[in-house]
């Protein structure tokens, strides 16, 4: 019996272990053995990690493909710009999801559940059909420019597509629900009566905001803010479909060195830096996370 | 004749509540409530839930609005005041401290508002931190403490801003039998030095009439009675509030003869005439109730000598309650009621007690009964 329990939760626990290690971690491995290889015109494309000389094996690491990105200023650009893109576009979420998600916390039970149905129905329809959306409301003869000119507003259409304004909208409109869901989560927990206990000791209701209901936020801004950036750093859909062609972001060109180039190495090393980079916000995450379970208990 | 009336200085009424209604929807909660309530004591609201006394206490502190009439305190119109600008402040029943910030924080939260400088609000902070006894408590956060401790932090933070009008939301509900009752005279002790005048809620008689200078009684969202915790015990106005208060027994009848000197009750239900010594406005031939509380009721083997049908009656012993202190009798009469008299064991070991299931004569003073109309 207790045998069997065990064996039971060991394989309940297996099954995700097993799942990470083989379409994780190994895949992760692979990418950061390759990222410290060279191209080379064979299959697979890039040079073995070991070489035998006269029988005894050689290691051979190459930093070129890291050296690489820090020469050509397309790669540093790259990350900037996706960094900064990544940066607005969950400032934007965070100010448009935060009243979205205390106006759902705070209202009536039976509307509340219609209201977080309404959050989640963009989720019914493909990804990338809502992408293509956008480009028939962004274009040149979109419905956008159409509306406006039809009303006098403009003399001549607007250049909507292919800017930042428009990676910006596709992100934003995309990642709302993943800032607004966690945001309500932990909004949705908050006693009434601390607003009320703040009013009553002269704190205006600006001021009871940012001094309790603010504070207390934190870890759902938090987690809601790395649910948008992590995945909006490496975004490839939206700017591809949106955005400008004079500048692209990292999951581009991590596409472009793999399918264009066929370079490997300097792909799977745009790769690691990529994640280094996001390790950081996810550690975060992560001890935000535990304080949050912390101060629950 | 056009200066306007002056407001009078010394006006009885600290806090005057007239003809407040609330309303929810198609319910009325508070129900054309008058109310006055003196500068310096403690008031209690006592009430079963949905009573009302909680909404009347949040219309106090501003939270609710009342549907109609109007709120004074100090002589001030508070129906457009909000909260945060009213010289009161609430203790909540959930305490509501907030968690994130450590004990220190929460008591200095309403001082902050005030824009006190740093050195001031730390020092009114440690007072009154000393006070309520939690002095070395103030880096911790709320759910790093007991909840005794909690309602002391909650004690302070409402206290710290010396409101002119404090008010507790069931203060002692969420601690255990022992704390509460020491807190209680604790609470008192406070009162007394700050000089603030309380305003309590609570669904807890006992807590009400310790607390208490004077409770007002709330049913149906209506004051039903009053007045200080012995003239609601012992002058009821109705049968709801004798019956609310304490335990009682209620026994239906007509009266039989009425006059200055006391009125007689021919009660059939229990096969007696109740006589009472106090002069009754109703007419012969009304029904009536008398209440006698089980306290006031001799219990005894031998029949007493009393006006032989008078204020006396025999019974069966059916249940004997033993609490320590006091012993309940559960007597049932003849005519089948039941009636309830507790005696308190003055004398340990002594006599030989009565038993269950012995015959027993009930009586009692002409004084005791009360006489109720409605």
């Amino acid at each position: 019996m207790r045998l069997s329990q065990l064996a039971g939760r060991r394989l309940v626990a297996g099954i995700p272990i097993l799942w990470l290690i083989v379409l994780f971690m190994i895949p992760f491995l692979i990418v950061f053995r390759i990222s410290f290889s060279e191209v080379r015109l064979a299959i697979p494309p890039y040079t073995p990690l070991i070489t035998w000389h006269h029988g005894s094996p050689s290691l051979e690491v190459h930093w070129s493909a890291y050296k690489f990105l820090f020469t050509d200023s397309l790669y540093i650009s790259s990350y900037l710009y996706s960094l900064k893109v990544a940066a607005v576009s969950t400032l934007c979420c965070l100010l448009l999801g935060y009243p979205m998600a205390y106006a759902i916390a705070r209202a009536q039970p039976s509307v509340r559940s219609v209201l977080l149905m309404l959050i989640i129905l963009p989720f019914w329809t493909s990804f990338l059909l809502r992408v293509y959306a956008w480009i028939g409301l962004l274009k040149n003869n979109g419905v956008i420019n159409n509306v406006l000119l039809y009303l006098h507003v403009i003399k001549e259409p607007l250049a909507l597509l292919q800017t930042d304004f428009a990676v910006y909208i596709g992100i934003v409109y995309s990642y709302l629900p993943f800032m607004i869901l966690p945001l309500y989560a932990n909004l949705e927990k908050h006693d009434p009566a601390l607003l009320e206990a703040a009013a009553d000791l002269g704190a205006r209701p600006f001021t009871a905001f940012r001094r309790v209901t603010l504070p207390q936020s934190l870890p759902g801004i938090l987690a809601g803010s790395l649910l948008v950036f992590i995945p909006a750093v490496g975004e490839y859909v939206i700017p591809t479909l949106l955005g400008r062609t004079d500048q692209i972001m990292i999951g581009r060109v991590l596409s472009d060195e793999f399918f264009e180039n066929r370079d490997w190495p300097v792909a799977s090393a745009v790769a690691i830096l990529i994640l280094l980079i996001l390790v950081i916000p996810i550690m975060l995450f992560q001890r935000a996370q535990r304080r949050e379970l912390e101060g629950a208990s | 004749m056009s200066t306007p009336a002056p407001i009078p200085a010394a006006d009885p009424a600290y806090v005057r509540i007239a003809n407040v209604t609330k309303k929810f929807g198609d319910f009325t909660a508070v129900d054309n409530v008058s109310l006055d309530i003196q500068r310096g004591e403690i008031f209690c609201l006592l009430g079963g839930s949905g009573s009302g006394k909680t909404t009347l206490l949040r219309m106090l502190a501003g939270f609710e609005t009342p549907t109609s009439g109007s709120i004074r305190i100090d002589g001030t119109d508070m129906s457009t005041i909000p909260p945060y600008e009213r010289p009161v402040n609430m203790m909540f029943q959930s305490y509501a401290l907030f968690p994130h910030m450590s004990v220190e924080k929460n008591v200095a939260f309403g001082l902050e508002q005030e824009g006190l400088t740093r050195a001031e609000v730390a020092r009114k902070v440690a007072e009154i931190l000393d006070i309520v006894k939690m002095g070395g408590f103030g880096a911790r956060k709320p759910h790093q403490l007991s909840g005794g401790q909690r309602q002391r932090v909650a004690l302070a933070r409402a206290l710290v801003k010396r409101p002119k009008l404090l008010l507790l939301d069931e203060p002692l509900a969420a601690l255990d039998k022992k704390l509460r009752e020491h807190t209680q005279f604790e609470l008192i002790n406070i009162q007394q030095r700050m000089g603030v005048t309380f305003v309590v809620v609570t669904h807890d008689q006992e807590e009400a009439m310790t607390l208490g200078t004077r409770l007002g009684v709330m049913n149906h969202g209506r004051i039903v009675q009053v007045g200080s915790p012995s003239d609601i015990y012992e002058s009821p106005a109705n049968r709801f509030v004798a019956d609310f208060i304490g335990s009682v027994n209620m026994f239906e009848g007509q009266v039989s003869q009425e006059g200055p000197e006391g009125v007689r009750i021919s009660c059939a239900e229990v096969g007696t005439t109740v006589r009472a010594d106090r002069a009754v406005t109703c007419s012969r031939g009304a029904t009536v109730w008398t209440a006698i509380r089980p306290e006031k009721i001799t219990i005894r083997r031998s029949q007493p000598a009393a006006a032989a049908g008078e204020n006396v009656l025999r019974g069966t012993v059916r249940e004997i309650a033993y609490m320590g202190d006091l012993s309940i009798y559960l007597v049932q009469v003849e005519s089948g009621k039941m009636v309830r008299v507790t005696l308190p064991n003055t004398m340990r070991g002594g006599e030989r007690p009565i038993a269950r299931e012995e015959k027993v004569w009930l009586s009692w003073h002409g004084s005791s009964p009360v006489v109720l109309t409605e």
